[in-house]
């Protein structure tokens, strides 16, 4: 009997990513950050870059395929998936889609990438100059719901009523991504530490998300490069093998203007299921977690969906000290994620989960070897990955 | 709608509801524009919002426009403060409400609440429409508003 799964059957064997920046900072065009960061990623490999014969990515990358094979000068060009949909919740399902297609012998090597400049191409955080709206947006953008923060902070305002959630769980969150990022020299907000009173005496954005529970609006780029298992055992660092993987949402989660019917969520209902389904493990087996801070209100319903705590329970479990490496009970965002290291689009946090499994974050968690990411709440479709060291095959 | 002289809640400069090009949402628009809230009721008794060519439930296209009463309950609320658009500078706090319509079958739909934009909101309070009549942005259009019910 064959077993459709990924798990155990893809490698991440090289990670790479360009210097970020804050949005409008970058020196380079958003084009030339995406080869940085795939020759970096190449060079982690020890892998010739023209070896590459698939690209993967995710939210309208805008850097195209075959113009990056040829300026790379790839022999030749197998696989190239887009996973659709926007924000970050195609993260991991990139991952997935070009894991797929190694599995499946549709490529050899795929390389999976975002690159990302806000300063080049517009800032999320502002409305376009357009003068008309349509579609979905016609039911939203003439109320002031422009941009992620008001269409968002909707679902979290309902969840925190519907579940007596305080704001200091939001916290938690926002403190420990700061926390780890002054670890990390890679990260934007190296150097610049947040403590609680800061915190909350911070400006609102949009109720109940004040300005730290908000994703930075930045410049970068990063990429991670993936072979068939069997030929990830002779590479220069430890492979990180695909254990599990899922993407897209519940029923209806995509009803238009605010209608889908389980509001309140942060869409991970049946995509975490399937994650665990095909990894063959539970949230307790988990040691480290990437969860996309969009909005920290985004990741308390994020973590509840994967089985970490009940919404009931999330007072409780989100706590400073039970988010921290290397002493926490569930080590959260390692690097700084979204929130301190660089947003880009969430790719950061699966270059992260990979340093986890290999043992050199700079936060390291003590069972890093079974690394968790979680992609992108509250859009559709959403998407996982679970990561693991060999001795978890 | 009273108010012989318009006046939005938000300042003008948003960008104006139009109607796609294959004119899927022109019924709710235009229903608005004559002061009516209309949305899609199949023949098999299922509510929908925003318009769609089919319904969900049992696929029949073209679902048929019903009129319904706006008024409704707050499903969810936000106070926004940070200007995302150029016209929202130096505004302040402004209201959005999600409001769910029971009579019709729950849909939900955008707004925002009237009034003092400090005032405590509270889930579940009861509203009704206010039909907000725009002649900014070149051609006229409505907005559906909503105020705490008396």
């Amino acid at each position: 009997m064959s077993v459709r799964t990924l798990r155990g059957r893809v490698a991440i064997i090289g990670i790479g990513e360009t210097a970020y920046y804050k949005h409008g900072r970058s020196p380079d065009a958003e084009f030339k950050m995406a080869l940085k960061a795939v020759l970096a990623a190449c060079a982690d490999a020890g892998l010739d870059p023209r070896t590459i014969d698939g690209f993967a990515s995710y939210s309208n990358d805008r850097n195209d395929p075959s113009r990056m094979a040829a300026a790379l000068g790839i022999r030749q060009l197998r696989s190239a998936t887009m996973q659709w949909g926007g924000g970050g919740g195609g993260c991991c399902a990139a991952v997935a889609n070009g894991a797929a297609a190694i599995a499946s012998g549709l490529a050899e090597c795929v390389v999976v990438y975002r690159a990302l400049a806000q300063g080049e191409y517009g800032r999320f955080g502002q409305a376009g100059a357009a003068t008309t709206v349509s579609g979905d947006m016609a039911y939203q953008a003439p109320y002031g719901v422009l941009a992620p923060p008001q269409k968002f902070a909707l679902k979290v305002a309902r969840y925190m009523d519907e579940h007596g959630i305080r704001p200091e769980a939001q916290q938690a969150i926002a403190m420990a991504s700061y926390h780890h990022a002054q670890a990390n020299p890679r990260a934007v907000m190296h150097g610049k530490p947040l403590d609680a009173a800061t915190y909350k005496a911070a400006r609102w954005i949009a109720e109940p998300f004040r300005l730290f529970d908000c994703c930075m609006e930045n410049d970068g780029a990063a990429a991670v490069i993936m072979v068939a298992a069997e030929r990830a055992k002779n590479c220069p660092n430890k492979p990180a093998y695909i254990l599990g993987a899922a993407s897209g949402s519940g029923y209806r989660t995509g009803a238009p203007a605010h209608n889908a019917p389980e509001y309140a969520s942060a869409s991970y209902r049946t995509v975490a299921a399937d994650l665990y389904r095909m990894a063959g493990i539970g949230p307790s087996d988990v040691g480290v977690v990437q969860c996309y801070e969009n909005f920290t209100g985004g990741v308390v319903m994020a973590l509840a969906e994967h089985g970490f705590y009940r919404p009931e329970q999330a007072n409780e479990f989100l706590t400073f000290d039970n988010l921290i490496a290397p002493s926490g009970k569930l080590p959260l965002n390692t690097s700084g994620g979204n929130l301190a290291e660089c947003y880009v689009h969430g790719f950061e946090l699966i270059l992260e989960a990979v340093r986890q499994v290999r043992g050199t974050s700079t936060s390291q968690a003590p069972r890093g070897d079974v690394a968790l990411v979680v992609g992108g709440p509250m859009v559709t479709p959403v998407s996982n990955l679970l990561l693991g060291s060999e001795s978890m095959l | 709608m009273t108010a012989a002289t318009p006046v939005s809640y938000l300042p003008l400069g948003l960008a104006a509801p139009a109607s796609e090009p294959d004119g899927l949402s022109a019924p709710f628009w235009n229903g608005l524009n004559e002061g009516r809230l209309v949305v899609q009721r199949c023949d098999c008794g299922t509510w929908q919002f925003g318009p769609e060519w089919l319904c969900h439930q049992c696929h029949r296209f073209d679902p048929p426009w019903c009129e319904v009463s706006p008024r409704g309950r707050i499903f969810s609320w936000e106070r926004v403060w940070h200007p995302s658009h150029p016209c929202l500078v130096g505004h302040g706090p402004y209201l959005v409400v999600l409001v769910e319509l029971p009579q019709a079958g729950n849909v939900r739909m955008l707004g925002n609440l009237l009034g003092d934009p400090m005032q405590q909101v509270v889930f579940g309070a009861q509203v009704e429409g206010v039909f907000e009549r725009h002649e900014d942005a070149g051609r006229g259009y409505t907005l559906l508003q909503w105020r705490l019910a008396a």
